[in-house]
């Protein structure tokens, strides 16, 4: 590779470089060609004598077993399409649910870290440091294998009003039945923009003349409204669910499965570590003379918090949060290890046991997660543009 | 926020009532002014010290007074709180696994030899940092591996499903972390270059690791991979985890290290230039150097939860300390014994966890002081 | 950590030769393979299933599994402790075994036609049929699989009982809520807290699980038995010969418990025995060990080693051992069983 040098005493550095360079990228490419060449080749041979053949026909075959949780509707004689479909929604159930949970107490462990308080930060600060240094697998079976089985079975449920249940078999509520749920749904939808835009419009009408206005109660009145209207109107059939005791369970109502609850309080508490730091360190980021001299104009503290505090904080936080969320995201895979269907548990371990099927599931599996990775990274690099400070 | 926003900080500066010389009064004095200083610290102070207080009250009568530490079954076990007998029966099979018993000096022989390699490499007095790295990265995996693995001048095989424990932890975290770095730095340079496939290639995997959960990387080590070997291999589940570990992590370490080299000034690369260093000798002699400190935090955040991650070998059939607990657990003597396992595992893990991100932050710290003087 | 460098060179001179070792599939290449090794590799399930295989802290292996692995060894090489054993989830199990990495697979493998057709591996015969079936609390009051409706079942994921049990209800237009677990220790954890009602899987598994969950009275197996489990020892289908000294190897041992030849009385046997099918199975008249390409006294030794088929199964799942599960159809066929051996003449 050096024998051109020599040759070429009179060639600028610049010149080697460049032809190094090439060399190293045809070096780099040429070795990925050979190892895929040599994978592949072995892939087919080992295919062959498996007797396997590589496609995506299996996806319409019949799966047969039974899923404990779902949120679309499924029966053994639903196809592997149908399974991995219900591991994806599975997994941003847990997903959205853990997320919310873990940014509420996050945000309470962060600021409870900044207290005046002595007490308050050392113990937010006892919490973080337990927490974050245990793995996240030991926090959910902890959560699943001790915790949850202190609960009693069905037959000896905790009862609240004789309306919800708390047993070993889950958390059972009353459920709201339709006949009509495309509508329902579509009605609540509107109502939360509806509500949202009143909200927003009548706290910037607050804000531009300076008078009180209450934009809270406008917003939940929509809210409830619009729904209870439609269906008044429409004429559905609305009825209430309420579970009771049948057999060995109860039946009615909606069930939220205690690998759903273990996973989502350990994945919470955890990961509400990691926020509690970030929330922290974004807060700490603002200089103390942002709050001094809104003090000095007159602001008080939670206009202070409200237009001076927190919209440079979330600059600064708005990035590894997301980051940390996209970790919630990666790790609900371990939902695996305690029987919660989610993706990676019920696809790429269930059915690939039954159809044998490695290479696709894995690949499908991981492009799943890699789909909703780069699509949230750049929703983040587009905020990230759309609210930097702009230099003058 | 809310407090800190609002209020000056009343904590330290308030002058403390008591200024006694013992120093033991002193600092009761300091205490009783934090955390009760005003009524409304006050109230807070006693809300937290009652949860606190209830958790303790929870966990210390189980965990010590009411235990019991000795015992053969878990019939022995009469006091109403943990069974410390069952990790002390089982203490053996934790960290060895099933690695045969008359044989165990050796797993001992490696312990040591790392405890000696960390020693050395993490205590800033002694000297010889650069033979430190060398010993760590290529006489211990290599004496480590030969030694467990034995067959060889009168020490019996002891094959790699033998292996587990806490020792197969140690084995997965210390080969994982010592082999990615190397591996992450080669993969932040290629991020940086000016080549155009070299970036692509690299930015590429390290998205792609970075994008999905370690879970499915385990799979696709354990239960891909070998369809891509050539027929006729019979890959080792604990090799291919390990591979699935360095891979995934070295996509980590690649962030870490670019993070900083990006923090070394611009003007640092064109003096190298400027003086007619080539791109390895500016990398190696110039910017390196000075990465290094500035990653050492987040080297040490990655080996963290590289360490932490090592538990999801569980989920393939590797028995680390998790799964050989959870497995223990099962032995109809000891059965109910759970939760004693599981406060010895997250023990261990704390522990090292724990000691790890003191480290990074006294290192930190140092770094910071010889920055200021 | 070396291993896995090891394993990269390896692989990567591996990957450069692939073209030049391609896989010779010629009968007796297996046995060939053990003989010049000196051990044999033998898969088994990963050491933790009570009674099929178990590694103790010892180190050492015992289970029903285990024994048929030493009954081959014995028979090939003349010492049952030339063994290795490959622990092997049922994921990995039959890739292993096609990829060579194991020359015998003596797990738990129930015999299906998608295996059997698809898998290209071969079953040598059957060691233990089981059945599936529910174990369940007695305080539960339930009698029959068909008062399950609506019950929460434990079940293994991913595995063939599973899709048995989804079956059974559908079949019979009941309804039920699988827990799935990756493990046989977690289904009994979640069994012993009640997350479930009942347990779904085999009949030897239900026994082991019995004897590790404390006071055996409190639980009860329901009458039903979904399904019929022919689990047996697998080979690769491009070796006849070496199916033959496996699937004769568990004959032997069948026929030595129907002929009375104990480990205890095997040497007796040998020396003194009368009976023509007890001297043409010992090697003392005929040559069948050189027929089958071994020794003459390959049956003396598995028989040494392991005792009859009877003695194995007493031992490590019978009556003998904590988990004590009924002989049933394991029974010989003239005491009402399925087991039965070919003629050895």
């Amino acid at each position: 590779m050096t024998i051109s040098v020599p040759d070429h005493p009179q060639r600028s550095p610049l010149g080697r470089r460049r032809i190094l360079g090439w060399l190293y990228q045809g070096l780099l490419v040429a070795g990925v060609a050979l190892i895929a060449y040599v994978a592949i080749g072995n892939l087919y041979a080992n295919l062959a004598a498996r007797g396997l053949k590589l496609g995506f026909d299996f996806l319409w075959q019949e799966a047969g077993f039974e899923i404990a949780f779902h949120l679309i509707p499924y029966t053994a004689s639903d196809n592997y399409w149908r399974v991995f479909l219900i591991g994806i929604t599975n997994t941003l159930l847990v997903t959205v649910l853990a997320i919310a949970a873990s940014t509420v107490l996050g945000f309470a462990i962060g600021i409870a870290q900044l207290s005046s308080n002595w007490t308050v930060s050392r113990a937010a600060r006892i919490y973080v440091e337990v927490v974050r240094n245990l793995p996240q697998l030991l926090h959910i079976l902890i959560w699943y294998n001790v915790a949850l089985r202190a609960l009693p079975p069905p037959r000896a449920a905790h009862s609240l009003g004789d309306a919800a249940y708390l047993s070993n078999r889950g958390i059972y509520i009353p459920s709201l039945t339709t006949d009509r749920p495309g509508l329902l749904a579509l009605s609540i939808l509107l109502a939360l923009i509806l509500a949202l835009v009143l909200f927003r419009s009548l706290t910037s009408y607050a804000e531009r003349t300076g008078r009180t206005v209450n934009a809270w109660l406008p917003a939940f009145a929509v809210l409830v409204a619009l729904p209870a209207l439609a269906i008044v109107l429409s004429g559905a059939q609305v009825s209430f669910s309420v579970p009771h005791l049948r057999g060995f369970n109860f039946v009615g109502g909606w069930v939220i499965v205690p690998e759903v609850v273990a996973l989502v309080l350990a994945m919470a508490i955890y990961n509400a570590a990691f926020i509690g730091e970030l929330v922290r360190a974004s807060i700490e980021s603002v200089n103390k003379g942002q709050r001094e001299a809104s003090a000095a104009i007159g602001f008080g503290w939670w206009q202070t918090l409200r237009f001076i505090v927190i919209p440079q904080a979330v600059r600064v936080l708005l990035p590894p949060l997301s980051n940390q969320y996209l970790n919630i995201l990666k790790g609900s895979s371990l939902a695996v290890a305690i029987g919660y269907p989610d993706l990676v548990g019920v696809f790429t371990g269930i059915s690939i046991n039954q159809t044998g099927r490695a290479i696709e599931i894995v690949a499908m599996t991981m492009g799943v997660y890699l789909a909703i990775s780069l699509l949230i990274g750049a929703l983040i690099n587009l905020f990230n543009r759309m609210t930097r400070i702009v230099e003058r | 926020m809310t407090q800190a926003a609002a209020l000056p900080e009343t904590g330290g500066a308030r002058p403390s009532p008591l200024r006694a010389s013992n120093p033991l009064t002193r600092l009761l004095g300091d205490l009783r002014g934090r955390m009760f200083g005003t009524r409304r610290d006050a109230l807070l102070s006693l809300a937290v010290l009652a949860i606190l207080g209830s958790i303790a009250s929870a966990i210390l009568p189980w965990a010590l007074v009411n235990a019991t530490w000795t015992g053969a079954s878990r019939a022995d076990c009469t006091g109403g709180g943990a069974c410390w007998a069952f990790v002390a029966s089982k203490a053996p099979q934790f960290i060895y696994g099933f690695y045969p018993p008359l044989e165990r000096w050796r797993p001992d022989i490696a312990f040591s030899l790392l405890l000696v390699g960390l020693v050395w490499l993490m205590v800033p007095r002694i000297p010889g940092k650069a033979y430190a790295i060398a010993f760590i990265a290529l006489v211990l995996p290599i004496t480590t591996f030969l030694l467990l693995r034995g067959g060889f001048a009168g020490l019996p095989l002891v094959p790699s499903d033998q292996w587990g424990g806490f020792m197969l932890t140690m084995i997965l975290a210390v080969s994982g972390i010592t082999f990615s770095l190397p591996f992450g730095v080669v993969f932040a340079l290629g991020r940086q270059s000016k080549l155009p496939l070299i970036r692509w290639f690299c930015v590429g995997f390290i998205e792609l690791c970075r994008g999905v959960p370690f879970l499915t990387v385990l799979f696709m080590a354990i239960v891909m991979l070998p369809f891509f070997l050539p027929p006729g291999t019979k890959p080792d589940p604990l090799a291919l985890a390990v591979g699935g570990i360095i891979f995934y992590e070295a996509a980590y370490m690649a962030e870490v290290v670019r993070g900083g080299l990006q923090a070394v000034p611009k003007g640092q690369y064109e003096a190298a230039m400027a003086i007619g260093f080539g791109y390895w000798r500016t990398m190696l002699h110039i910017i390196l150097p000075q990465a290094v400190r500035k990653v050492v935090p987040g080297v040490v955040n990655t080996t963290i939860s590289l360490l932490k991650n090592t538990t999801l070998v569980m989920v393939v059939g590797l028995f680390d300390l998790l799964n050989i607990v959870s497995a223990g657990v099962s032995d109809p003597l000891w059965a109910g014994s759970q939760a004693e396992g599981y406060f010895i595992v997250g023990l261990v893990f704390w522990l090292m966890s724990f000691g790890l991100s003191c480290y990074s932050r006294a290192i930190e710290a140092g770094f910071a002081r010889a920055d200021r003087s | 950590m070396l291993g896995n460098i090891c394993n990269k060179w390896v692989l990567v001179a591996g990957c450069l030769l692939a073209g030049s070792t391609a896989a010779t599939a010629e009968s007796g290449a297996t046995q060939k393979a053990v003989k010049a090794r000196g051990v044999l590799n033998c898969g088994v399930s990963t050491g933790v299933q009570t009674g099929m295989s178990t590694l103790d802290g010892a180190a050492k292996w015992t289970g029903f599994e285990v024994d048929f692995c030493r009954a081959v060894a014995a028979g090939v090489l003349g010492d049952p402790q030339k063994v290795k054993f490959v622990p092997l989830e049922i994921k990995t199990a039959f890739t292993t075994l096609q990829s060579g990495g194991i020359d015998l697979l003596a797990r738990t493998a129930t015999h299906t036609f998608i295996r059997d057709i698809e898998l290209n591996v071969e079953w040598a015969g059957v060691y233990l049929y089981d059945s599936q079936g529910f174990l369940a609390k007695k305080s539960l009051g339930v009698k029959s699989a068909k008062e399950l409706d609506g019950a929460s079942i434990c079940v293994s994921g991913g595995s063939n009982y599973e899709l048995n049990l989804a079956d059974y209800f559908r079949k019979n237009g009941l309804k039920f809520t699988p827990v799935t677990a990756n493990t046989r220790e977690q289904n009994e954890k979640n069994l012993e807290a009640g997350r479930c009602d009942v347990y779904a899987n085999v009949l030897s598994a239900l026994a082991g699980a019995v004897s590790k969950l404390g006071s055996p009275n409190d639980w009860v197996v329901l009458p039903e038995l979904i399904s019929m489990e022919p689990i047996g020892p697998v080979v690769r289908k491009d070796d006849s010969r070496f199916r033959d000294i496996v699937a004769w190897t568990l004959n032997a041992l069948i026929a030595a418990e129907e002929l009375g030849i104990t480990q205890a009385n095997v040497d007796e046997m040998k020396k003194s025995s009368t009976s023509p099918e007890v001297q043409r199975l010992l090697g003392v008249t005929g040559d069948f060990g050189v027929k089958l390409g071994i020794d003459n006294d390959w049956a003396f030794n598995t028989i040494k080693a392991v005792g009859n088929y009877g003695e194995m199964f007493a031992r490590n799942v019978g009556d003998k051992s904590p988990i004590k599960l009924e002989r049933g159809l394991n029974n010989l066929w003239n005491n009402k069983g399925l087991m039965s051996a070919p003629l050895i003449r």
